[in-house]
């Protein structure tokens, strides 16, 4: 048997199971974003630990978990936002230094000053910055692929309106239209939907949506387990260490979602999430 | 009075008209420079950078007498300055980095040991035997008098270069300012960047110590900044405000002190910038305090009114000054409190609106239309005439005030 103490969860993995390597070898390759051996730590306290992910391509997925379990920290860091412990991070089996493009951020809408100088459109002008070069000129093509991201989350009306004036959930939108901008194969999210009002919530989800049918890969942070199963394909459960990873059907289950709050999440609660029994 | 404007006008002689092209641009580059610095808000950083150019002042002035030199070549001791403020700026970085000391604690740090260090290092040169040491103090608050045409030209080709360096940079820094974890992401180097700034604050800096003197830079870094964030809501703009704002000051004070005998310099440059902020702290179209004042008023004015209405509306008394006083004064109260005619029919509809705005919470639910419900918009901003009609159809019963409702 194996003794969970010795060895973290990922090494047994590959150590049972002789196909594995070859098998993940090759979802490395295809997945838009793969994190091996993911450490993060804020002193001595780890705040991921050796996590393992491989987000799926062309789908949804939603990273689950308690506060504090490392949900934004693992993006982040990922990312390179915020330092590495140590870890690999590949996109499409490349590393991410020469990937980055193939990448969209939309950072939480709280971890900015809204009363900063500038307007709706040069936030998302923001997102081009890589066509236009650190030093070109912003021409009539950008505005108007601008103007054309703001357009898909609702917005073309607020272009030249200065930020602070936005409610919530149109600064969330403003945010997103920076994403689309960028016109990236992953869309990383960090708490899109935290506490904007439900017009947005479903703005938002449609445009997720019609970026999966795109074919790209949506990834984010996500908090409310009621709209779990309708808004995603897959989850990634995380404690500071992960807990399950999958489709919904397989992996949101009331066994990992307590293993993920732990007695945080009532038994009642996750009984009103209507979700697969997972037989035990 | 009218040597200010002979001075204005550049013609207080030579090394006045000198002084004040030179403070204009290094005006128009700390403000352009500090408006960053502003924005990332870390302007208490500069203030530690421009202490720490004293002790590169004194070992520069001691190497030059070492060497044979007078040991105050302007460019030497600039040098020495820069190099000095360049690792007071590391340490602060480093320390707020790398310890788990707050960057404020590490800018006291900094700011008081290499100030003090230089203080130090200054009071050995007074007591030296060899070079020609007076005037070197003149770097603490800045001093004109002697002022050289060579220095003069420091200033503009430093300054010129500030300003320059800020126009190509100013996307990656304004990027880096408004959301730096968004810049990380997009694979920016967002410490580069940061250090970027600080090296242009710096460079502003120690071309302002001769003008301005070390203490008070801090205050044209930031002040100019601060002042075009209150006439303008785009980051470019403040930068460029910031620039001329920035320029008058340092012009116009160098002027004041050219026509002035024994009138300091930097600190009247400073006066002047700190006179611009006054006035748009107060007078600025809609961030100043008169117009936060006024907007206040005004909607005070406006619940007043509209709570004064419905109160009439339903027949109950006002006892409310403000609201009498509101009503009375628009002619919908007569003195004595009762309702005039028109009093009774702006009530009505008052009381109308209300009960469409309800109906348009259950029609539209989901819309954004209905959280613009305030009591303060007027029904008509928000819906079309015929939906306004439909709610009155829903509504039913007597419409009593017929042909008021457009008013």
């Amino acid at each position: 048997m194996i003794t969970p103490k010795a060895t973290p969860s990922g090494n047994v993995e590959l150590a049972f199971d002789q196909k594995r390597p070859a098998e993940t070898a090759q979802k490395i390759e295809r997945s838009p974003l793969a994190v091996r051996g993911l450490t993060v730590s804020y002193g001595q306290k780890p705040a991921v630990f050796s996590v393992d992910a491989t987000f799926e391509p062309e789908a949804m997925t939603a990273i689950i978990g308690p506060n504090g379990a490392g949900k934004s920290t693992l993006l982040k860091a990922s990312l390179g936002v915020i330092p590495r412990l140590s870890g690999d991070v590949t996109v499409f089996g490349q590393p991410i230094e020469l990937a980055r493009e193939k990448i969209a951020y939309v950072p939480q809408r709280a971890s900015v000053d809204w009363d900063f100088p500038t307007t709706v459109i040069d936030v998302v002008l923001m997102g081009l910055y890589r066509s236009v070069g650190l030093l070109g000129r912003i021409k009539g093509v950008h505005r108007a692929r601008a103007l054309d991201c703001l357009e898909r989350v609702g917005m073309a009306d607020f272009s030249s309106r200065q930020i602070g004036q936005l409610s919530g959930g149109q600064q969330q939108r403003v945010f997103l239209a920076r994403a689309l901008a960028q016109e990236a194969e992953l869309y990383l999210l960090d708490e899109p939907f935290a506490g904007v009002d439900a017009a947005t919530e479903r703005a938002i989800i449609n445009v997720l949506k019609g970026l999966k049918e795109r074919r790209k890969a949506v990834v984010a942070v996500h908090h409310d387990l009621a709209t779990v199963q309708a808004y995603f394909d897959h989850v990634f459960l995380i404690n500071v260490r992960k807990i399950a990873e999958g489709p919904v059907a397989d992996a949101f289950t009331a066994d990992s979602l307590h293993a993920t709050y732990g007695g945080r999440l009532a038994t009642a609660h996750i009984d009103q999430l209507n979700i697969a029994d997972s037989g035990v | 009075m009218s040597n200010i404007v002979t001075a204005l006008f550049l013609g207080a002689g030579y090394n006045a008209a000198l002084v004040g092209i030179g403070a204009s641009l290094l005006g128009f580059a700390a403000g352009a420079a500090g408006t960053f610095l502003f924005l990332r808000k870390r302007a208490l950083v500069s203030d530690a950078v421009a202490h720490a150019t004293l002790p590169g002042v004194g070992l520069a002035f001691m190497l030059m007498v070492f060497l044979g030199g007078d040991g105050r070549n302007l460019v030497g001791l600039l040098a020495g300055s820069m190099l000095t403020a360049w690792i007071g700026l590391l340490l602060v970085e480093w320390m707020a980095r790398r310890t788990r000391l707050a960057e404020d604690a590490a800018i006291g740090a900094v700011l008081s040991v290499f100030f003090g260090a230089g203080i130090v290092l200054l009071t050995i040169i007074q007591n030296m035997s060899q070079g020609r040491q007076a005037g070197l103090e003149s770097f603490l608050l800045g001093s004109t008098a002697g002022m050289l045409f060579q220095d003069a030209v420091v200033i503009a080709i430093g300054g010129t270069l500030a300003v320059l360096a800020t126009y190509v940079l100013r996307r990656p820094m304004t990027m880096v300012a408004f959301d730096a974890e968004y810049a990380a992401a997009s694979g920016m180097n967002v410490r580069r960047i940061d250090l970027t700034m600080m090296g242009l604050v710096m460079a502003v800096t120690v071309i302002g110590l001769k003008l301005v003197g070390l203490i008070l830079i801090v205050a044209m870094l930031i002040i100019p900044a601060v002042t075009a964030r209150f006439w303008t809501e785009r980051s470019d703009r403040v930068i460029w405000s910031a620039g001329i704002i920035g320029a008058v000051s340092g012009y116009v004070g160098a002027a004041i002190s050219a026509s002035v005998p024994a009138m300091p310099t930097g600190p009247i440059i400073v006066l002047v910038c700190a006179g611009l902020f006054l006035f748009s702290l107060f007078f600025a179209p809609s961030r100043g305090v008169a117009a936060a004042i006024i907007r206040h008023y005004r909607f005070q004015k406006r619940v007043h009114w509209r709570q004064g209405l419905l109160s009439v509306s339903r027949g109950e008394p006002i006892h409310d000054p403000m609201t009498l006083r509101v009503l009375r004064k628009e002619g919908l109260l007569r003195a004595d409190g009762v309702a005039t005619e028109a009093g009774r029919a702006r009530a009505a509809k008052i009381a109308r609106d209300e009960r469409r705005w309800d109906i348009a919470r259950e029609v539209h639910q989901d819309a954004g239309l209905t959280g613009r419900y305030d009591g303060l918009t007027p029904i008509e901003d928000v819906f079309t005439q015929d939906e306004i009609d439909e709610f009155d159809r829903i509504i039913g019963g007597p419409v009593s005030v017929q042909g008021q409702g457009a008013a």
